[in-house]
């Protein structure tokens, strides 16, 4: 069994296996599918994919007009470039007449490492969360990316689906992983802090909440919050309410994000203090991706800090 | 060739649509007539000449796609849409009222028939490439009908998207440009310049025809001619009037966003009575 694998590259496996099963699933990409690995499915089934060259806005409206006709369509290039260039085709082309349009991005957060600030996306989440009709989704492994493509393929309308550029340890088991929309999984249960985490930092905060009943007998719950739009909002406001006290972790901003999502569930059910580790509204810079997580406190030590911080607030 | 019969009732339709335009957007006290009406001879030949549409089955399989590029242009569309049946010309009262089918931009989901969402410019061409590809993808004979404004070439997406039509042969797309010189803040030429409209999709590969937007026959020419050409898409550069059909509105600016007022309205309806159609040729 893997330990460790890639988002993209079970995102490929995933198109493969729809394109042999459904003939009206297409993919398109803009000029980035070897890193995107849609070039696999490309290979595969040259018919059905089209690259829009260097060009996101005409990438998002022919992924729209294909929709139109009927077909399932894969809309992918790194998140910088697939959510910030053509937000508003996005808006206008795809939400608003709730095209059956999936964006799947590579290449997000400061993962990216070395390529810099112009290339992580650091805001994709906000952006997407704040459209109607459009639906958010982070895997926190390559198993739950795979489980994830070719559940939204099946699901009518708009979806973004979130991934990463480098191979993270697996969180999940591929023999018994079901992804459901809407629903979190708790992953570990605790009684003294919950940590909502998604994408890479799911595994950090299983490893966080070992290090908070080692080192300071605290018992953390750890929830993978993949579905970020819908929102769990039942399981949010029973972590509160069982836990007193919540620690968001998201490789992203926190100023929109998911946990800022999560708040905007537990301010109207069940209030407590809460705490959100993510990037503190900057830009990123170039950098191995391990140095740059240190940088910016996502790590588990990072994680341990702001749940023995929320805890003081109880 | 068009014959006298059909050439009398295209024009009278045509008419018919104009009237629609300047009462709908008198009704809703806002709107694009201007635009519209610049369009109207030739939404009322694709949709009751040329394309191949049912109001009965507006989603039948082997239909034409038609794409308002420039969604402004809204009552244009509406009206052709319910002088054809597809829904009561009733409704066109309803035109930018809460809770009406008639949204000030055309909303695919609130009528059969509307095959795209528009008004955001630039984002149609786009997406008739998409569906053009869709079609040829499934080895179907439906043609897609776009129309864009000039002004609405100032958007980089428009020429993003020329360059995909001509690069996946998308020799099912026409897209019509309907050339009435005025955009919102004043004339085309002084605000962003963008001639030579022919050349500039000629240079990008497509196949370029030039006629007046407001002849009928010229239109029947240019749609003929671009169903014969394979391997690339089609631009009918379409010179037109803004305001077309009322004398007092024809290439005034202020007719682009704004309706006429009750004595403007009175007057424009009788002139369109009296003309029963514009067709210049």
């Amino acid at each position: 069994m893997l330990e460790s694998a890639a988002t993209r590259d079970h995102y490929a496996k995933a198109l493969i296996a729809l394109g042999e099963t459904n003939k009206d699933v297409v993919v398109l990409d803009a000029d980035l599918s070897c890193s995107t690995r849609t070039a696999k499915f490309a290979a595969k089934f040259p018919d059905r994919f089209f690259n829009a060259g260097i060009a996101e806005q005409n990438l998002i409206g022919m992924a729209a007009g294909l929709a139109c006709m009927g077909k399932t369509v894969f809309a992918s290039s790194f998140s910088m470039f697939v959510t910030g260039r053509p937000w508003e085709q996005i808006r206008n082309s795809i939400c608003y007449p709730r095209l059956n349009v999936k964006i799947c991005a590579t290449h997000a957060g400061i993962t990216v490492g070395e390529d810099g600030a112009s290339h992580q996306a650091l805001e994709d989440i906000t952006l997407m969360r704040v459209l109607p009709n459009m639906k958010v989704l982070v895997p926190a492994d390559a198993i739950e990316a795979e489980t994830m493509v070719k559940y939204v393929a099946d699901q009518p309308g708009p979806y973004y689906v979130r991934m990463s550029r480098g191979a993270t340890p697996l969180v999940f088991d591929v023999e018994n992983f079901k992804f459901e929309l809407g629903k979190n999984n708790v992953l570990r249960e605790g009684l003294d802090v919950a940590i909502m985490a998604c994408g890479i930092m799911v595994k950090l905060s299983l490893d966080a909440a070992e290090v908070l009943k080692k080192d300071h007998n605290i018992n953390a719950a750890v929830v993978n919050v993949s579905s970020i739009k819908p929102m769990d909002e039942d399981n949010v406001c029973a972590m509160a309410k069982k836990t007193g006290a919540i620690v968001t972790a998201e490789e992203h901003t926190v100023v929109g994000g998911m946990g800022s999502a999560v708040a905007e569930v537990v301010i109207k059910t069940c209030p407590v203090p809460m705490e959100m580790l993510g990037v503190e509204g900057v830009f990123g810079e170039s950098g191995k991706p391990n140095e740059l997580l240190e940088k910016h406190n996502l790590t588990v030590d990072g994680i341990v800090n702001k749940a023995l911080a929320v805890i003081s607030r109880k | 060739m068009i014959d006298e019969i059909q050439l009398e009732k295209l024009q009278s339709v045509a008419g018919k649509i104009r009237k629609h335009i300047v009462e709908m957007t008198h009704a809703a006290k806002s709107g694009h007539p201007g635009g519209s009406m610049s369009m109207a001879d030739i939404i009322t030949h694709l949709y009751f000449k040329w394309m191949n549409i049912d109001p009965k089955q507006p989603k039948k399989e082997d239909r034409d796609i038609f794409v308002l590029c420039k969604g402004h242009a809204a009552p244009a569309l509406y009206s052709a849409m319910a002088v054809r049946g597809f829904f009561p010309e009733e409704e066109l009262k309803t035109l930018r009222q809460v809770g009406s089918r008639l949204q000030g931009h055309p909303d695919k989901n609130a009528i059969p028939g509307i095959e795209m969402s528009t008004g955001s410019l630039g984002q149609g061409l786009s997406a008739s490439v998409g569906m053009s590809l869709a079609l040829k993808l499934d080895k179907k004979p439906n043609r897609v009908y776009a129309v864009l404004g000039d002004g609405e070439l100032q958007e980089g997406q428009v020429w993003e998207a020329a360059m995909s039509a001509a690069h996946y042969k998308c020799d099912n797309l026409c897209a019509f440009i309907d050339n009435n010189k005025l955009q919102i803040d004043g004339a085309i030429e002084d605000i962003m310049g963008i001639d030579p409209i022919a050349d500039k999709f000629r240079a990008f590969g497509w196949e370029v025809f030039e006629i007046d937007g407001h002849c009928f026959q010229d239109i029947d020419d240019a749609l003929v001619k671009a169903d014969s050409i394979k391997g690339k898409p089609v631009a009918i550069v379409a010179d037109t009037v803004k305001g077309k059909g009322v004398s007092f509105m024809e290439g005034q600016l202020c007719f682009h966003g704004a309706p006429c007022n009750d004595d403007q309205k009175v007057e424009a309806c009788s002139e369109l009575d009296k003309i029963n159609g514009v067709c210049g040729c």
